[in-house]
């Protein structure tokens, strides 16, 4: 990344006069998007920032502004240019999008996503690094911004759609079509204040793909809106992508793997790996659990003395659909009867996916030291990395007499499409008590 | 198909002038019927909630004139505002001044209302100054009926100067238009400037020949001569009363003046735009 200095060749003409009979269609191998070496400051302090914001556009506006050595095209940012409190948002950051190419964005809040989306679209200016964008531009940073929740959907229709650059025409041609797509034909004369926020995201979704872009910029669009509606979006998206270049921020993973054709790690604003979509995933995965892992609690019952998790246990690696053994030593002043007993598979969002439950399979915790080996015949998990949660109930079933948290983790491999919460079938637990 | 092809750079625009005002004048163009729908927006949405309704487009300047008004007949303090009757005068000028007010309050009132739009979508933002001023224009409307009201109760002689009114009114609400536009900037960046704006315009009604005539001796006659707004103000109460257009030349200088900076405002403001956004957060 530091041969800054080579000029870039420009494919665009290449392809051009490859393709150049009347009305051929566009060539899919024309680049959309030209992202070169792109980089933003932004600044921690509230006060700082709004007087940094003075100083730039004064700049901007000095007409003998001599361009800095950060400014100029393909030049790499160094750390002199940040002023005190400011940091690199994004840092340094470049692609390339053909047509029918989909780019996922992937990384924790505050990587840097949303601002290089806000700088693709045109709402910021780079403070270093160029960004050429070919053909008009459709950007869903936020559904149904510019929404005025007095007026009536179909006058919403008209502004949104006018908001996103459609002339009066292309929307009349259109109007039907959108009420259709948005499912609120018959609320279509009310104030969009008596929407429900899900009809909201479907108005704005179907006036914002209406528009037929050759680049589209979704950004966590989806994560709101029912799973019906989801599903016809996802449609939508699919049957224009191979028109159109597509930048995704999503964090349902599952999506991104299906969806994108390649995939962009982010992290405090830089590029930490660009390549399939698979291992973007896996290394944010790895990132996210080194992260999580500190959080761990184990509460028992006050007859129990000690629990120890199997060191085998801690970090596990399974195949999706194969099975998997939890093995754990407990030890207690007396024999504790067991109402309820399963492990839950926690995902990285925090979001329960599967259960294993051994409620009819363990009576009691016997007295005095004693192993349990707690076999999942079938994983049925998507891949990704699960924090298990361990819990064990008193047959009053209020009673906790083992809840750990955290303790065991489980990397799950090789189903990227997968996406379920599952009941998983278990075996007979295997009791050896010691004397 | 020929795609159309945008880049975003450092780079300053000012270097490319020419490139520049062209997509000033194309996002005008396209802005207009945005700017339309959003004024619309806006005025179904200003005065629904509210009782009294249009009511509140003129109930500032009718109060500001009516303590004059007061004050003067009650012998308080003495104006002389010779043939035209000073319940009239007081009226006149405090319509033409709140006019002015709104104009200069406008470009940065809009722009912080739509601070969530601009921070997500990219639009021709020219739209959101634009239908800021056509509500500058329809609120004035609103209160001309009231002026109307006020010339044939109180008789105010009328002549051939009001087909000159239009063109006082354009300089008036122009040069408005123009300091707002040269406030958005740090309007948009510090609250302390549309929270000044109330405060100073009160003060600085006071030194412009508003509720009493131009004066032309003293500090007040210096200042009638010397205040930017004063010519103004005299001259679009004048073409309404019927007088001679007594500060025809220094109305035209101001007039020109504005529209130079009124023209570097909307360049300023679209070159300021990518970083007051940046800033907006959101």
């Amino acid at each position: 990344m530091l041969t800054t200095a080579t000029p870039i060749e420009k494919p665009l003409n290449a392809s051009r006069s490859a393709g150049a009979a009347a009305l051929a269609p566009v060539r899919s191998d024309d680049v959309l998007v030209d992202v070169r070496h792109v980089s933003k400051k932004f600044c921690r302090d509230l006060k700082r920032s709004l007087w940094y914001g003075i100083q730039d556009v004064l700049t901007e506006m000095n007409p003998w502004q001599k361009a800095t050595a950060s400014n100029k095209d393909g030049a790499l940012p160094n750390e002199n240019d940040l002023r005190p409190s400011e940091f690199w948002a994004v840092h340094d950051v470049s692609f390339q999008l053909r047509r029918g190419e989909c780019l996922g964005l992937i990384g924790h809040n505050g990587a840097g996503k949303t601002t290089l989306l806000k700088i693709l679209n045109g709402l910021i200016k780079p403070d270093s690094g160029s960004i050429t964008m070919r053909g008009r531009v459709g950007a869903l940073i936020a559904l149904g911004a510019g929404f005025n929740p007095i007026l009536t959907g179909r006058e919403n229709i008209y502004i949104n759609a006018a908001i996103l650059g459609l002339s009066k025409k292309e929307i009349d041609a259109q109007l039907d079509s959108i009420i259709d797509f948005a499912e609120i034909r018959e609320f279509i004369d009310s104030p969009v204040q008596t929407y429900s926020s899900g009809m909201q995201v479907r108005l704005g979704f179907a006036v914002a793909t209406a528009m037929k872009p050759d680049v589209l910029i979704l950004d966590e669009v989806l994560a709101v809106g029912d799973a019906a509606f989801r599903a016809k979006c996802f449609k939508r998206i699919g049957s224009i992508a191979r028109d159109c270049a597509i930048i995704f921020v999503s964090h349902d993973q599952s999506q991104m793997a299906r969806i994108c054709t390649h995939a962009m790690l982010m992290a405090a604003g830089r590029s930490l790996y660009h390549g399939s979509t698979t291992e973007a995933i896996d290394r944010y995965n790895t990132l996210q659990a080194a992260k999580s892992s500190t959080q761990c609690t184990l509460q028992t019952h006050d007859a129990i003395q000690s629990v120890t998790f199997d060191e085998s246990s801690a970090q596990m690696k399974v195949q999706a659909g194969s099975s998997l053994v939890i093995k754990l030593r407990v030890k207690s002043e007396q024999c504790l009867p067991v109402g309820i007993a399963f492990i839950n598979f926690i995902d990285l969002a925090g979001t329960t996916s599967g259960q294993a439950d051994f409620s009819a399979r363990l009576d009691v915790i016997p007295e005095g030291s004693s192993e349990l080996s707690l076999t999942i015949d079938r994983v049925d998990l998507a891949q990704g990395i699960y924090s298990l949660n361990l819990a064990i109930f008193a047959s009053n079933k209020q009673e906790t007499l083992v809840h750990a948290v955290g303790y065991a983790q489980v990397t799950v491999e090789g189903a990227p499409y997968m996406w379920c919460a599952y009941k998983m079938p278990v075996r007979e637990i295997e009791t050896t008590t010691a004397a | 198909m020929e795609l159309c092809e945008r880049t975003y750079s450092p780079e300053p625009l000012l270097g490319s002038p020419m490139k520049l005002i062209q997509a000033l004048g194309a996002d005008l163009m396209a802005g207009r019927e945005l700017a339309w729908r959003l004024f619309m927006r806006d005025l179904s949405a200003q005065y629904r909630q509210t009782y009294f309704g249009f009511v509140w487009a003129f109930l500032p300047p009718l109060v500001a004139s009516l303590t004059f008004i007061f004050l003067n007949s009650q012998g308080i303090i003495a104006i002389d505002t010779g043939t035209v009757p000073y319940a009239a005068f007081a009226m006149m000028g405090t319509l033409l001044w709140q006019g002015f007010v709104d104009a200069i309050t406008a470009p940065v009132q809009t722009l912080s209302a739509a601070k969530p739009m601009l921070s997500k979508i990219n639009f021709p933002r020219e739209a959101i100054l634009l239908a800021g001023f056509y509500m500058v224009l329809f609120n004035f409307a609103v209160r001309m009926v009231l002026l109307v009201g006020v010339m044939l109760w109180w008789q105010v002689p009328v002549g051939l100067g009001l087909a000159f009114f239009p063109v006082a009114l354009a300089g008036l609400l122009l040069t408005g238009t123009a300091i707002g536009l040269a406030l958005a900037p740090i309007g948009t960046l510090y609250g302390d400037v549309s929270k000044s704006i109330p405060i100073f315009a009160q003060f600085l009604m006071l030194l412009t020949p508003v509720v009493y005539p131009a004066r032309t001796e003293g500090l007040a006659g210096w200042l009638a001569t010397w205040n930017p707004i004063s010519p103004l103000i005299v001259t679009a109460r004048e073409t309404l009363s019927g007088q001679d257009l007594t500060l025809l030349l220094p109305f035209t200088i101001i007039t020109v003046a504005s529209l130079i900076v009124a023209f570097g405002g909307l360049i300023a403001f679209r070159l300021a735009m990518p970083h007051l956004i940046a800033r907006m957060g959101g």
